[in-house]
């Protein structure tokens, strides 16, 4: 009886928690198909699929886009290697160092985001200054930097994650077979961290993709979908943000199915040679 | 009084300077205690790999990390001056910004600086009540992911809970909006109920901006407590539970005490990101409801006083340190510990 009704209120919660965590999303999506002119839910003047349209023509929001995806690439080749190369020598540093290298390693993730970018954007200002030269003093440029300060922190957890199970016995063995420590990196290690730079990759582009605190100090005077977007929702809204939102939601659900099919046929594979 | 470019020569010079210190004081320490030289970087990595790592972590902590925070905080101690004198005989150091934030003019003390020092406590108390919240919210989902949910069931838990996490803050922020908006949905449906006879102003009174903060970390406080919940050992329940021990009495005296790292990492995290909090407040706060982040936002795109939001910004990291170092000593943690 008693277990019964646990089960029933844990249950009970469970279902007003995850109400709780889509209803909003669900709700921000029903206007991009009513005729309002002004995003609203209820009353439904009618449906249409005009926002979608008047989306695609958005330009504004083209080329935001068109920034973050080359942002989004950026920050990866970025941060996946600098990542790995923290998690390596976090693994090798001096232990008595090694809490202090950690925390320097985490801050950025800690710090708000706004003080990344404002802290960016006048260290460039002020190193470009001085060198008398403004090449580097760009909007894209900046975020990636900035954007890869704490998404970096985020790969190397994920490779700290992995090396603790790397079993250094192979590398010994191939090091007797005569192989260089560059063989080695490339032919031992990399390897076995594959799913993890997969899985950090994807990671670093989707955090870059919908970041906004930093993006708005460091993007300077250009702009991407995020501050786009961050503009138009100010200043009185249309459906438009609606129809965006849908995309978003459709494109995230669709890659979430694709990784966990992965996932699985991975695991299966894992089990039919285990 | 040094110069800015003394200044700037110094700040560079300052991380290599420490990093030289504790090598030299980590060499010095292995010869006190005649312990033999530890296999060298170089030796245990090859060249080229060994390079590509010190590059890389060079490169990053001290041109992403280290460098720019430094530079900031000098800004903060410098006049606010035309472009042309940056580093002319004008640019000098100065505490000015920081008598602008206490005071609300840079050289009187006479008054203080209400509108800002108000709504930078309760930026500061409103994240506090956000973590507090939000640990509540979450640890009994994360403590049936971590002890009740098996296998499949996990694995579609864990997706559910991701995948809002990938729609970006400001539509988090916008979703608010359509349903607080006073001709929004919540309104629209209470007046059709009868329920209220005029449309209740929801950002005014902040309660939307509450929500949407709420909302946005949720998802940050449900990993680290079910990992943390995840390696609490389920024997040690059991056993409570055959002692006879209340429910309430096994998760405060057994689950918490086990789960204390994962849960103070949760409520830093969260904590953080609610301080520096800048779409939910630009999209959801009201007209009276200030918070710090925005006004930090001002100095540069309204005021266009870099020093002095250079200032206010390390005002808030300052703030944000004191009251998680606070918190963890009051559970006996370091701040190490909850980067786990």
């Amino acid at each position: 009886m008693m277990a019964r009704l646990t089960r029933l209120v844990v249950d009970a919660y469970m279902l007003v928690f995850f109400a709780y965590l889509f209803l909003p999303l669900v709700i921000m999506a029903i206007p991009a198909f009513n005729t309002s002119p002004y995003p609203r839910v209820w009353p439904f003047d009618g449906v249409t699929l005009d926002w979608f349209v008047r989306l695609a023509a958005d330009d504004a929001m083209l080329y935001g886009l068109r920034n973050s995806l080359w942002i989004g690439i950026l920050v990866v080749a970025v941060s996946v290697p600098v990542g790995l190369a923290g998690a390596v020598v976090l693994q090798q540093i001096d232990s008595r160092v090694r809490p202090l290298f950690h925390l320097v390693t985490i801050a950025p993730v800690l710090v708000p985001g706004v003080i990344i970018g404002i802290s960016t954007v006048i260290f460039w200002r002020d190193l470009t200054l001085s060198a008398g030269t403004k090449t580097l003093y760009n909007g894209v440029f900046l975020t990636v930097l900035g954007q890869s300060s704490f998404i970096s922190a985020y790969c190397m957890l994920l490779f700290t994650a992995r090396l603790q199970r790397f079993d250094r016995a192979q590398e010994e063995a191939a090091f007797d077979l005569g192989a260089s420590h560059t063989q080695v990196f490339l032919g031992i290690l990399l390897p076995f961290m594959r799913p993890a730079i997969l899985s950090a990759a994807v990671l670093a582009f989707l955090s870059s993709f919908e970041n906004y605190n930093t993006t708005t100090f460091a993007i300077l005077a250009d702009r991407t979908l995020t501050t786009v977007l961050a503009g138009q929702v100010r200043q009185g809204t249309t459906p438009a943000v609606s129809a965006l939102a849908v995309v978003i939601i459709v494109a995230t659900v669709l890659f979430s199915v694709l990784l966990e099919w992965m996932g699985r046929r991975r695991a299966k594979r894992a089990q039919a040679q285990g | 009084m040094i110069s800015v470019a003394t200044g700037h020569r110094l700040l560079v010079a300052l991380p290599f300077v420490l990093v030289a210190l504790i090598w030299g004081w980590l060499a010095f320490e292995r010869r006190l205690a005649a312990l033999p030289p530890r296999a060298g970087f170089f030796r245990r990595n090859g060249w080229p790999v060994g390079i590509y790592l010190i590059l890389a972590v060079a490169l990053w902590l001290l041109g992403m990390v280290v460098l720019p925070q430094l530079f900031m905080v000098e800004l903060s101690f410098r006049p606010k001056l035309p472009f042309n004198q940056l580093g002319g005989p004008r640019d000098v150091y100065t505490l000015e910004n920081y008598r602008y934030f206490l005071f609300g003019s840079p050289t009187s003390t006479e008054s203080w600086n209400t509108v800002h020092l108000r709504a930078f406590a309760t930026t500061i108390l409103s994240a506090i009540f956000i973590a507090g919240f939000n640990l509540l919210l979450c640890y009994p989902i994360a403590f049936y992911m971590a002890q009740g949910a098996t296998g499949a069931r996990l694995r579609l838990l864990l997706l559910l809970l991701i995948a809002p996490y990938w729609v970006n803050e400001i539509l988090r922020a916008f979703a608010f909006r359509v349903i607080f908006a006073s001709s929004g949905l919540l309104n629209t449906v209470l007046l059709g109920a009868g329920l209220i006879a005029a449309p209740i102003d929801f950002i005014g009174r902040d309660i939307a901006l509450f929500s949407g903060l709420i909302y946005a970390y949720t998802l940050l406080m449900v990993f680290p407590l079910y990992n943390a919940l995840d390696n609490v050992e389920a024997a040690q329940i059991e056993a409570a539970r055959d002692l006879g021990a209340p429910w309430w009495h096994i998760h405060l005296f057994v689950v918490v005490p086990a789960a204390k790292a994962g849960i103070a990492s949760g409520c830093t995290l969260v904590f953080m990101l609610a301080t520096g909090a800048l779409a939910a407040p630009l999209v959801l706060g009201g007209p009276s409801a200030m918070r710090f982040t925005p006004i930090v936002y001002d100095r540069f795109y309204q005021v266009f006083n870099w020093p002095q939001g250079a200032a206010y910004a390390f005002v808030l990291l300052v703030a944000c340190l004191v009251v998680v170092v606070a918190g963890l000593r009051l559970l006996r943690l370091n701040l190490t510990d909850t980067a786990r």
